[in-house]
C-alpha cells in the first residue's frame, strides 16, 4: 500500500517536473523569437519542411473528408427537406471543427513525428552537443526556427483543408447528387460568418500548432538518446499532441460556441 | 622586508603558473545517479601542450571533457578554464568561452543535413560576418589541413569513419580554439586512420599554437604524442607524468592499464557474489 502510495507520488512529481521542463523550454523558445525574424532564411527552410511537405496528405485528406461530409449531410437534410442547406453545414464542420482539428491531427502525424525523431536523433548522434560546444545555440539555432514554422504551418494548412473540404464537399452534393449550386454557395455565405465562424476556427489552429510544435520538440529535445528513447518519444509526441489537441478542441469549443 | 619579498615572489610564481597553465581542476567532485565519478580531482592543463586523460572504460574520461566545456556542472570543485571559472559562467558568458573551445566528439557529430564543406562552414557562417569567398577560402583551408579538400562536396553519410573524424576536427579547428578537446580519437579506427590522426593532433598543436587534451584509452597512440598524462580510476587521479614516466611506474593500477593486464587493481568480474553461490543458489558449502 505505502509502494503504491510513494509510486503515484513518485509518478505525479515526474509529470511535473516534465512539465515544468516543457514549460522553460517554450520560454526559452519564445526567447529566440527576434532571432528568427532576423534570420528568415531558417524559417523559411522549415516551413517547407513542415508545410509544404505536409501539402499531400492535407490535400488528399481534406477532398476525401469533403466528399463524405456532402454526401452524409444530404442522406441526413434530405429527410427534412432541407438538403439544400448541405453547404452551410459542410462548411461549418469544416471551419469550425474539422479543418482546424483533422489538420493537427495529420500535422502531428506526418510533420510533428518528424520533427521529433529529427532532433532526438540530433541528441542521440552528440550533433547539439557539438552545436552546443562550437557556442551555438541549439535552442535557437534548432527548436525555434521549427517551432514557429510549425505554428504558421497550421492555420494554413487549415485553411487550405477547410477550402478543399468546401471543394470536396460541392463536387459530391452539387456534381453527383444534383442539388443546386447556387443554393450550395448562397446558403453557405448567409451562414458562415468571419467574426464567429472563421476567426474562431483560426484561433483553434493557431492553438493547435502552438501545441504540436511545442510537444513534438520537447519530445525530441528530452528524448533519452539511444534508438529506442528517441522511437518512444516519437510515439509519445504524436499521442500527446493528438490528446492536447482532443481535449483542447472541446474547451475551445465550449468556450466559443457556448 | 624579507617576508614582504617573499609574499611578493610567491604572488608572481602565482602569476605565471596562471599564465603556465591553460586550465585548472581542484578538488573536483562530480556524481550523476548516485554514483560519484569524480571524488576530488585535481589537474593542471599546460598551456601549448598535448595532455592526455587517461584511464579505463567508465572512468569518467568523457565526463572530464564535458565539465571542461560547462555542458556539466559539478557538484564541488573548482574548473577554471582560459581564466574564466566555468562552474560559475553564466550561459551568455559560457558561451562566449566556448567560441575559444573546439571539440571533437567521439562520432564525430557531424551535421548529417549538411555537406563536408557546409559542416566546417558552419561555426564560421553563425559566429563571423564574413563575404562568401574568404569563407571558402577557410573552409578550404581548414580542409587542405586534415587532408580532405577533395572531399568538399561529400555528405557525411559518404565518409569513412575516420574521414569523418578528421572533417569534424577541421570543423573544430574552424575558429582557431585555444584550448581543443579530443574524445577518444583513436576510437574503432584502422591503423592507417589511427597513424594520420596521431600526426594531425600534434601537427596542429604545435603549428596552430593550440593547446590540447586527449581523452583515451589507446595507450601506445595517446603516450606517442602526449606530452603529459593523467591516468584516472576509481573517481581519482591515480598517476600523473610524461609517459616516459609512466612507462617506467612501479604502481599496480599504472602497470595494469599501461601493459592492458585483464585483471588486477581494475578485476575482470564485475562485483558479483560467488559463482559456486550464484550456481548451488547458496546451498553450496
Amino acid at each position: 500500500m505505502i509502494g503504491a502510495i510513494q509510486g503515484l507520488g513518485r509518478r505525479t512529481l515526474d509529470g511535473l517536473r516534465g512539465l515544468g521542463e516543457a514549460v522553460l523550454l517554450m520560454l526559452r523558445i519564445l526567447r529566440a523569437a527576434p532571432e528568427v525574424v532576423r534570420r528568415p532564411r531558417l524559417l523559411i527552410e522549415q516551413l517547407y519542411v513542415v508545410g509544404v511537405l505536409s501539402l499531400v496528405i492535407i490535400l488528399v485528406s481534406a477532398l476525401f473528408v469533403g466528399l463524405v461530409l456532402g454526401l452524409q449531410g444530404y442522406y441526413t437534410l434530405v429527410d427534412f427537406g432541407a438538403e439544400d442547406a448541405v453547404g452551410t453545414m459542410v462548411a461549418l464542420t469544416l471551419v469550425r471543427e474539422l479543418g482546424p482539428v483533422v489538420t493537427a491531427l495529420l500535422f502531428a502525424g506526418r510533420a510533428g513525428s518528424s520533427l521529433t525523431a529529427e532532433v532526438g536523433l540530433m541528441k542521440a548522434t552528440e550533433q547539439l552537443s557539438s552545436m552546443e560546444m562550437m557556442a551555438v545555440d541549439p535552442e535557437r539555432r534548432i527548436l525555434a526556427p521549427r517551432f514557429f514554422a510549425a505554428l504558421l504551418a497550421v492555420p494554413l494548412l487549415a485553411a487550405i483543408f477547410s477550402a478543399v473540404g468546401v471543394f470536396g464537399g460541392y463536387l459530391v452534393s452539387v456534381g453527383m447528387i444534383g442539388i443546386d449550386a447556387g443554393a450550395y454557395w448562397s446558403n453557405m455565405q448567409n451562414a458562415v460568418t468571419v467574426q464567429d465562424d472563421i476567426l474562431n476556427g483560426a484561433i483553434k489552429s493557431v492553438v493547435f500548432g502552438f501545441l504540436a510544435g511545442w510537444i513534438a520538440l520537447h519530445k525530441g529535445y528530452m528524448a533519452t538518446p539511444t534508438s529506442s528513447g528517441v522511437s518512444r518519444a516519437t510515439t509519445m509526441g504524436v499521442v500527446h499532441t493528438s490528446l492536447a489537441v482532443l481535449g483542447l478542441d472541446f474547451l475551445l469549443t465550449a468556450l466559443m460556441f457556448g | 622586508m624579507d617576508t614582504a619579498r617573499s609574499v611578493k615572489g610567491e604572488a608572481m610564481e602565482a602569476a605565471e603558473n596562471r599564465d603556465e597553465m591553460l586550465a585548472r581542476v581542484r578538488g573536483l567532485c562530480v556524481r550523476r545517479g548516485g554514483r560519484s565519478i569524480f571524488d576530488g580531482v585535481d589537474l593542471d592543463i599546460r598551456r601549448g601542450q598535448v595532455t592526455a586523460i587517461m584511464g579505463p572504460s567508465g572512468t569518467g574520461k568523457t565526463t572530464l571533457l564535458r565539465v571542461l566545456g560547462g555542458q556539466l556542472r559539478p557538484q564541488a570543485g573548482e574548473v577554471h578554464v582560459l581564466g574564466e571559472a566555468v562552474p560559475q559562467l553564466s550561459r551568455a558568458e559560457l558561451y562566449a568561452l566556448r567560441r575559444r573551445m573546439g571539440v571533437l566528439f567521439q562520432s564525430g557529430a557531424l551535421f548529417t543535413h549538411l555537406s563536408v564543406f557546409e559542416n566546417v562552414a558552419f561555426p564560421i557562417r553563425e559566429h563571423a560576418r564574413l563575404p562568401e569567398p574568404l569563407v571558402e577560402t577557410l573552409v578550404l583551408l581548414k580542409l587542405e589541413a586534415v587532408g580532405l579538400r577533395g572531399a568538399r562536396d561529400l555528405m557525411p553519410a559518404e565518409l569513412s569513419g575516420g574521414m569523418a573524424r578528421r572533417v569534424a576536427l577541421a570543423r573544430a579547428i574552424a575558429l582557431d580554439p585555444a584550448l581543443m578537446m579530443y574524445d577518444e580519437p583513436f576510437a574503432g579506427q584502422d591503423p592507417i586512420t589511427m597513424g594520420v590522426l596521431i600526426d594531425l593532433i600534434r601537427r596542429l598543436n604545435d603549428a596552430l599554437g593550440l593547446t590540447s587534451v586527449v581523452v583515451s584509452h589507446d595507450v601506445h597512440e595517446t603516450f606517442a604524442i602526449a606530452d603529459y598524462v593523467y591516468v584516472l580510476a576509481d573517481g581519482a587521479v591515480i598517476a600523473e607524468g610524461t609517459p616516459a614516466q609512466l612507462n617506467a611506474s612501479e604502481a599496480a593500477s599504472v602497470r595494469q592499464f599501461v601493459d592492458a593486464r585483464p585483471d588486477g587493481p581494475v578485476p575482470f568480474h564485475y562485483p558479483a557474489r560467488s559463482l559456486a553461490d550464484e550456481l548451488t543458489g547458496g546451498r553450496g558449502s
